[in-house]
């Protein structure tokens, strides 16, 4: 119980320490969106050709005129109030546009993420375990190029091979198959939909469409896990107290499991966070290649379509994204190891 | 200093593809400076007779879609590539080491203050805030610089920070400051040069990881614009023609993007089998 | 059953390194009857530890066993398979380490580590293990045992980690337990309750016991056989009582004279110019300053405080020209704090210093390196190995100051001066080329010492200069320490948590703990006369052993 509380209060502690840097990116946001070229005032007006007049009342409504630390203020209340403004290409408002795409990107980054950690973690077990072998060797060249090659080009080779040569792979176009409904948008997680209604072979026509992409993410994270893994592990058999549990007499699986694993995974936790947080960001790669219709292409579209509105709200959504996974990693991390508490 | 010379030599003969890596690394940065001599063709004239030529005698990488030689383009890429990313690591590796070691030698609020801030950044998606500064700033080379060179500076602040940490409390610290050296002294005559060989690893790595950044930012359409032979332009343009089975205009880029990676992390390990003071007696 | 619990014979162990094969241990012999003491001294480098890994089979990859057999009881261990040694492993032997607090798993409370040891062997109920636990930790004189079942090591301090790892030592009731120098980086008084626990469960429990240590008055204090390993050899097996007497083999005569004990003087420790240092070209430098009647130093209520902490409260004392006055304390005690203050390189919360006239307490600690004090006060830091910066030449070590204090530019002018400094600690100036890796120990500590002298100073602080040094090692760098003084007319501040060393050293020794003074008197009054109850529980928990008294009992 008292644990409990301590990793409750552990967990309160680091959510307010993070605030500041939630401010931090609002503030970035603001000043972004004030240094980006084009004029707010000429978006929101009724129609592209307004006189200068209408214009100017736009402004006033807009609140432009007042001073910035006002139109701070504004801002800050227009996000509080989830009113993230609205986006030009789509006609959409911005939280919605945002609402429907973010889980293809979840669904993406959290298939990949778990299928890189169960390759990377065994793999980086079993090379630490016999440093120097075959082995050992072996899973160091497949993570040196993992890492080399950028996702854009796994991806398309990806494709090409599994696609255009061997045609086992769907069309690289989206999330669902052709001829696929898309099922009523319970959790918008579409492998999590369609098993809540049971409708198998959307089911599996959905998966199909996010082997590719899913594998592209996972091979180019693979390496960096696998990497901290082995690293970690091989410190941590070669510490002291591995020495003591071996002069015990533990058996050996006592001493690689509870002693030695338990250990190692506390740096890849943290690793984990970081992983998560660059994979968001590689999103945009993967989710252009595979026309997923993620919250990374919106982004990127909008940008390259100069409509700030729906970049403004992606950083935003980033940022919550990944204070919510900083959370959720100094949580893990105060549940494993008893010693963080202390400091 | 011979003894680190015949150190590196006996760690070359050990793992040999170190020194595989260093040769390719040397060959890709040989392509880079005599570019402009040895392209076979304009890099820029197309000709769209030849468009979308497969590799042949004399097109050994083929043609794109408007029968520019890829060849050619690859190696004026080369050079574009290499340059954009040297010049981002010396930028975010100058200021980087410099802000890190003083705020970890300084220690306590300030050093806890840069600490949370690189925290934050290093954490956000660093991939969009290029994609966000490189559009706010405009397409162009430099920006293309400037951004990459700003998501990898927290790395270098991180990484300076945490190798003066472990040697602030040194003994000889304290004894240079003994001698009468003031804390500046301490930090760029004593500190800096102490962490200089594991910061050498840290940029050889880096440098591959600002190829793949600044390439990817191309890919996306931002950065360097269409014409430029570019490695990320060239496969974003050839992303077109996968699907009906043109390869090479995607595999040569994509490789020859892969091949400099590699070289670099590989060299980068190798350094520090060289550098590292446990390997050596 | 053979007469002897353990029987090693001809034991060879062999290293692959980098560099090729290093034979760490040539030919051991050992033997242990049940229930007796062992003790293996040795410098760093002789192999102790190795022979200790090897009887247990925990060497390291790199490590093999290449000869000779180890008997334990019936079985030879150099043949047992992995799974015959790991249940031989906690009910046969164990071992307990050096810094018990890493020794221990760091995310597992001392209750889950202690029932896996005793689950690793006997399959008991779980009110049984319970019951065992607390025994455990009341034979090893634990308070609070269900507060100490629930902890992690890093909420409990050193001793008690040790203490812990005792309890998981003797878990499955061994017949043999091998301390790895178990009481380094702990505080003496810490120490010697850590070794009394050890002795006094081996006699209950009838263990065997062999002591690894580099502290021979440890080794005599607690082992009935003592033998000396130097490179990898046994050079001499002996009772202690005989081996402390009368010391046959020229090492063991060496390594004896040279670790101080509570009687001996700088002449004792039988040093030869050969045994480390170079003979050199030197000659004297400068007569000894005349005492001047007001002291050199003088600190007054200097006080010190870290973020609510009290460090040091309110310590005052004085240091006249020539006087060398010791600093003696536990860990914690606050006395490198002071010792950083007087050597102006952190800033006193509150009291002052005064240098020879002046106030130097009031200029701030990041401007004192542009002071005119700055090259009359210098120090000898702890660890030499620690203290040169890795990419400077002993050559640049000891021009730094001289560059940066006495404004030197001219590189013959350099050069003269840093090899005049190098002869004054007998440093090889053929050596000056190297960099610290390259110099071994006492060579390192000379460079550091060389650095300090460098600008003549008057007052030198040394802050425990010999701590990580080998016994031999400590004994030749003492007495060039010693000797400098009496030549340069230097003042000494020897902080040092050693009083043996202390009191060779120095005129007057003050006492510290917790941050306060305890007692201040001159060396001899503070050996033979101690005032203060803590003082005493120093002095007595110092390990030593006299050689007279061992040779009129042997």
């Amino acid at each position: 119980m008292r644990a409990v509380i301590t990793i409750a209060h552990h967990t309160a502690r680091r959510f307010l320490a993070s605030i500041p840097a939630l401010l931090g990116v609002l503030v970035f946001t603001f000043l972004m969106m004030r240094v980006l070229p084009g004029d707010p005032a000429v978006f929101f007006a009724s129609d592209p050709n307004a006189g200068p007049e209408e214009i100017e009342q736009m402004r006033k409504t807009l609140g432009l005129d007042r001073p910035l630390p006002v139109q701070m203020a504004y801002y800050f209340r227009d996000i509080a109030t989830g009113n993230l403004g609205r986006s030009m290409t789509t006609g959409q408002p911005v939280v919605t546009d945002l609402a429907e795409r973010l889980p293809a990107s979840l669904e993406l980054t959290v298939t990949a993420l778990v299928l890189a950690l169960s390759l990377a973690l065994p793999l980086g077990v079993l090379a630490a375990l016999y440093p120097g072998t075959l082995l050992d060797h072996a899973v160091r060249f497949v993570c040196s190029l993992g890492v080399c090659v950028p996702t854009f080009v796994s991806g398309l080779v990806l494709i090409y091979v599994f696609y255009v040569i061997l045609g086992i792979a769907p069309d690289p176009t989206g999330r669902l198959g052709a001829f696929d409904a898309p099922p009523p948008g319970i959790t918008g997680l579409l492998l999590v939909d369609f098993l809540i209604v049971g409708d198998f072979e959307s089911w599996r026509s959905a998966l199909s469409q996010l082997i590719l992409p899913a594998s592209t993410m996972a091979l180019f994270v693979l390496a960096p896990l696998a990497r901290m893994t082995r690293a970690s592990m091989l410190a941590v058999l070669g510490s002291d107290f591995i020495r003591t549990a071996h002069s015990l007499g533990l058996s050996r699986r006592k001493v690689i499991i509870t002693y030695g694993l338990r250990n190692a995974l506390l740096p890849v936790i943290t690793i984990t966070g970081v992983v998560f947080s660059t994979m968001l960001g590689a999103n945009v790669l993967v989710e252009k290649v595979f026309a997923w219709p993620g919250v990374g292409s919106y982004a990127l579209d909008a940008l390259l379509a100069s409509d700030y509105a729906p970049v403004q709200g992606f950083v935003l959504l980033m940022a919550s994204v990944f204070v919510l996974v900083n959370l959720t990693v100094d949580t893990l991390y105060g549940i494993a190891d008893p010693r963080v508490t202390i400091e | 200093m011979s003894a680190t010379l015949r150190h590196a030599v006996w760690v070359i003969r050990g793992n040999p593809i170190t020194g595989v890596a260093v040769a390719g690394l040397s060959f890709l940065i040989g392509i880079a400076l005599f570019a402009p001599w040895i392209q076979p063709y304009d890099p820029l004239a197309s000709n769209v007779q030849m468009a979308l030529q497969p590799p042949s005698a004399a097109h050994w990488a083929g043609t794109d879609q408007l029968g520019r030689d890829i060849l050619s383009r690859l190696i004026a890429a080369t050079r574009l590539d290499l340059a954009i990313a040297a010049s981002a690591v010396a930028v975010s590796f100058v200021i980087g080491a410099v802000i890190g070691s003083i705020s970890g030698y300084m220690g306590g609020r300030v050093d806890r203050v840069v600490g949370r801030i690189v925290d934050v950044f290093m954490a956000f998606p660093l991939f969009v805030m290029a994609m966000a500064m490189v559009a706010v700033l405009g397409n162009r080379v430099e920006n293309i610089i400037i951004a990459t060179a700003f998501i990898n500076l927290p790395f270098y602040i991180r990484f300076a920070r945490a190798e003066v940490n472990v040697r602030r409390g040194a003994g000889w610290v304290e004894a240079a400051r003994a001698c009468g050296d003031s804390h500046m002294q301490v930090v760029l005559l004593s500190l800096l040069p102490n962490i200089l060989p594991a910061m050498v690893v840290q940029i050889t790595l880096n440098l591959g990881w600002a190829i793949l950044n600044a390439a990817g930012l191309s890919f996306l359409g931002l950065g360097v614009t269409a014409p430029t032979a570019e490695w990320g332009i060239m496969v974003a343009e050839g992303a077109r023609f996968i699907l009906s089975g043109q390869w090479w205009l995607v595999a040569f880029p994509g490789a020859a993007l892969m091949f400099t990676v590699l070289c670099f992390n590989l060299v980068g390990d190798g350094l520090r089998d060289v550098l590292d003071p446990r390997m050596r007696t | 059953m053979s007469e002897y619990l353990l029987r090693v014979k001809d034991l060879h162990v062999e290293f692959t390194t980098r560099n090729g094969r290093v034979r760490a241990v040539r030919g051991v012999s050992l033997a242990l009857s049940p229930g007796a003491t062992l003790g293996i001294v040795g410098e760093s480098g002789s192999g102790k530890s190795v022979t200790a890994y090897a009887i247990t089979k925990l060497l390291d990859r790199a490590g093999r066993i290449t000869g000779g057999s180890i008997e334990f009881g019936d079985s030879d261990l150099v043949s047992a398979s992995y799974e015959e040694m790991r249940r031989l492993r906690g009910p046969a032997i164990s071992m307990i380490f050096q810094n018990a607090r890493g020794a221990l798993n760091p995310i597992r409370t001392i209750g889950q580590q202690l029932v896996d040891a005793l689950s690793a062997h006997r399959r008991l109920s779980k009110e049984k293990q319970q019951e065992r636990v607390l025994d455990l930790l009341a034979a090893v004189m634990l308070k609070d045992p269900e507060r100490i079942l629930r902890s992690y090591p890093h909420q409990l301090s050193g001793g008690m980690c040790q203490r812990a790892m005792i309890a998981l030592a003797i878990a499955c009731e061994p017949q043999l337990l091998i301390a790895d120098e178990p009481t380094t980086g702990l505080d003496v008084t810490t120490q010697k309750t850590v070794m009394d626990l050890v002795a006094r469960l081996a006699t209950e429990r009838k263990m065997g016991v062999i002591l690894i240590t580099h502290d021979l008055g440890l080794a005599a204090r607690y082992c009935q056989n003592i033998a000396v390993m130097q490179e990898g050899v046994v050079v001499e097996t002996a009772p202690a009582t005989q081996l402390f007497g009368s010391p046959q083999h020229p090492y063991t005569r060496r390594l004896v004279a040279a670790s101080p004990t509570a009687h001996s003087t700088l002449d004792d420790l039988g040093v030869d110019a050969e045994s480390d240092g170079v003979p050199s070209c030197r000659k004297t430098l400068q007569s000894p300053r005349t005492s001047a009647a007001r002291p050199l130093l003088t600190a007054k209520d200097l006080t010190k405080d870290f973020s609510g902490f009290r460090a040091v409260d309110s310590v005052s004392f004085d240091i006249a020209p020539g006087e060398s006055v010791g600093l003696v304390g536990e860990s914690g005690s606050g006395k490198s704090t002071i010792s950083r203050i007087i050597s102006r390189l952190i800033d006193k919360s509150q009291g002052s210093v005064v240098f020879d006239g002046h106030d130097i307490g009031d200029i701030p600690a990041s401007d004192f390196h542009g002071s005119e004090f700055r090259r009359q006060i210098q120090i000898v830091f702890q660890d030499p190995h620690e203290s040169l910066n890795p990419r400077y030449t002993a050559f640049d070590c000891i021009a730094h100051p001289l560059r940066r204090l006495d404004r030197l530019i001219g590189k013959r002018e350099t050069k003269r001066r840093v090899e005049e400094c190098a002869e004054r600690v007998e440093f090889d100036c053929a050596l000056l080329t190297r960099f610290p890796h390259q110099l071994s120990g006492g060579q390192k500590a000379r460079v550091g010492i060389a650095r300090a002298i460098a600008t003549n100073p008057r007052l030198l602080i040394l802050d425990e200069p010999t701590a990580a040094l080998d016994v031999s090692v400590q004994a030749v760098v003492l007495k060039l320490l010693d000797r400098l003084r009496r030549e340069e007319g230097l003042s000494f501040f020897f902080v040092s948590h050693d009083l043996n060393v202390v009191r060779m050293l120095c005129e007057r020794i003050i006492v510290m703990a917790s941050g306060r003074v305890v007692e201040e008197a001159s060396s001899l009054e503070l050996f033979r006369a101690p005032q203060t109850a803590y003082t005493r529980e120093l002095l007595e928990a110092i390990p030593s052993f006299d050689p007279r008294r061992m040779r009129e009992i042997g």
